[in-house]
């Protein structure tokens, strides 16, 4: 599956596989195929959600309604035993940063060479499925939470508080303050770091594979029955890897805002 | 994999997001099921209510069984009780009738009698006088010893 001017090398059929439809230059380069995906999932877990929502009944739902009850209330009970604060802002991000990310990841599952196909046939000549693959992706929600983690510990502590949190801990003494604020501000850092990179390396390792997996099909027939059998099996484990990512991802948002609430 | 403007959009897009689904999302899904929960909360108080009254209503039953039979009981009684004085009354009162129609009887026969004892006294005399009459037909005038024969009359 080579895309225009490249040679159908198993170098080549990876890179293509990886490299993001893109428009601009430098910094400001955007990723069509990554925000085309991610915000066309965004806008379909919204629309299904809401549309459930509106329809919702106090009386006996119907499946539809009640799988998406399932999700909510799954979300709300996990976050009910984390965050022990009255936020209403918390739990609908973590069914967002849920639904979401898992629809990006589930992106995964669809056959590698399907949606490139596609756009190839379409005279697209990069198309990157899997929006959690990308790193801007990512971060970019990591960043959204770290932007929510920094307001409300302001809003909670006050500056006074969220400075003194900084600099005043794990050593309560003046003359560690610097330590303290080295120690304080890698462990505000590593937050949005940890969780961009996990899921992104998690999701970006996945795809590698199906794309080597993929690779065998172009090799004899006993290689491409062993690769549909890898296939089958990494598939049915990524399922796993892809739902407990997502999961992570909420889970680790709601402890670092529980974490932001708390006044030491 | 090189960080660039994608992730402002992207950075737009996820904040958009979830302010979309605090605002449209959350709110009726969690309502629908808080209201699904109180009413089947409702619903099972009112089942445990309506066990509860059903006890209740059986235990009354119970009592109420218990009180008609008592009182049917009693009623027997006392008409058992009546059955018993009306049949002495009646009894008394029989009494008292027989006790009237023999003494009415009683004086009938002696009134009767006594009119027979007349008859036949007269018709003795009157006998007697024939007798008399047929003994001394001859000698006795009829009319000098009537005065003698009236006395015997009287004195039967």
């Amino acid at each position: 599956m080579a895309a225009t001017g490249e040679a159908l090398t198993p170098q080549g059929y990876i890179q293509h596989h990886l490299t993001n439809l893109s428009v601009g230059e430098g910094f400001w380069t955007w990723h069509i195929d990554s925000l085309f995906f991610s915000v066309g999932l965004g806008v379909l877990f919204l629309w299904l959600f809401r549309s459930v929502g509106k329809k919702a009944t106090t009386g006996v739902p119907g499946k539809l309604q009640c799988f998406v009850e399932m999700i909510v209330e799954f979300v709300d009970s996990s976050v009910k035993e984390t965050f022990h604060g009255r936020n209403p802002v918390i739990a609908p991000l973590a069914l967002t940063i849920f639904v979401w990310v898992f629809m990006m990841n589930f992106m995964d599952m669809v056959p590698v060479d399907w949606i490139p196909s596609l756009a190839l046939a379409a005279g697209i000549p990069y198309m990157k499925v899997v929006p959690t693959t990308d790193l801007n992706i990512t971060f970019s929600m990591a960043l959204g939470v770290f932007v929510l983690i920094i307001y409300y510990s302001i809003k909670v502590k006050g500056i006074s508080g969220f400075v003194k949190e900084l600099t005043m801990q794990p050593f309560n003494h003046w003359a560690m303050i610097p330590v303290n604020f080295l120690l304080e501000t890698v462990t505000l850092i590593a937050k949005p770091i940890s969780l961009a990179l996990r899921l992104f390396g998690n999701l970006y390792a996945g795809e590698l594979i199906f794309i080597l997996i993929a690779l065998m099909y172009g090799a004899n027939w006993a290689l491409s029955t062993l690769g549909v059998t890898l296939q089958l099996g990494w598939l049915i484990f990524h399922i796993m890897v892809i739902t407990l990512q997502a999961f992570i991802f909420m889970m680790l948002t709601v402890v670092y805002l529980s974490m932001a609430h708390e006044d030491h | 994999m090189n960080i660039n403007a994608t992730l402002l959009g992207q950075t737009v897009a996820f904040l958009l997001f979830v302010w979309f689904c605090m605002k449209f999302v959350w709110p009726p899904l969690m309502n629908a099921i808080e209201e699904r929960q109180k009413r089947i909360a409702d619903g099972l108080a009112d089942a445990d209510r309506a066990v509860k009254d059903l006890e209740l209503a059986q235990a009354k039953a119970t009592d109420q069984l218990k009180d008609a039979k008592a009182t049917a009981n009693e009623i027997i009684e006392q008409a058992n009780k009546r059955k018993a004085q009306i049949v002495d009354e009646a009894k008394a009162e029989a009494d008292t009738e027989r006790a009237k129609i023999i003494a009415q009887g009683y004086a009938e026969i002696e009134a009767e009698r006594n009119r027979v004892k007349e008859d036949l006294r007269k018709q003795v005399a009157v006998l007697a006088i024939a007798g008399a009459e047929k003994i001394l037909e001859r000698s006795i005038d009829e009319a000098a010893h009537s005065d003698i024969v009236n006395k015997l009359v009287a004195e039967l």
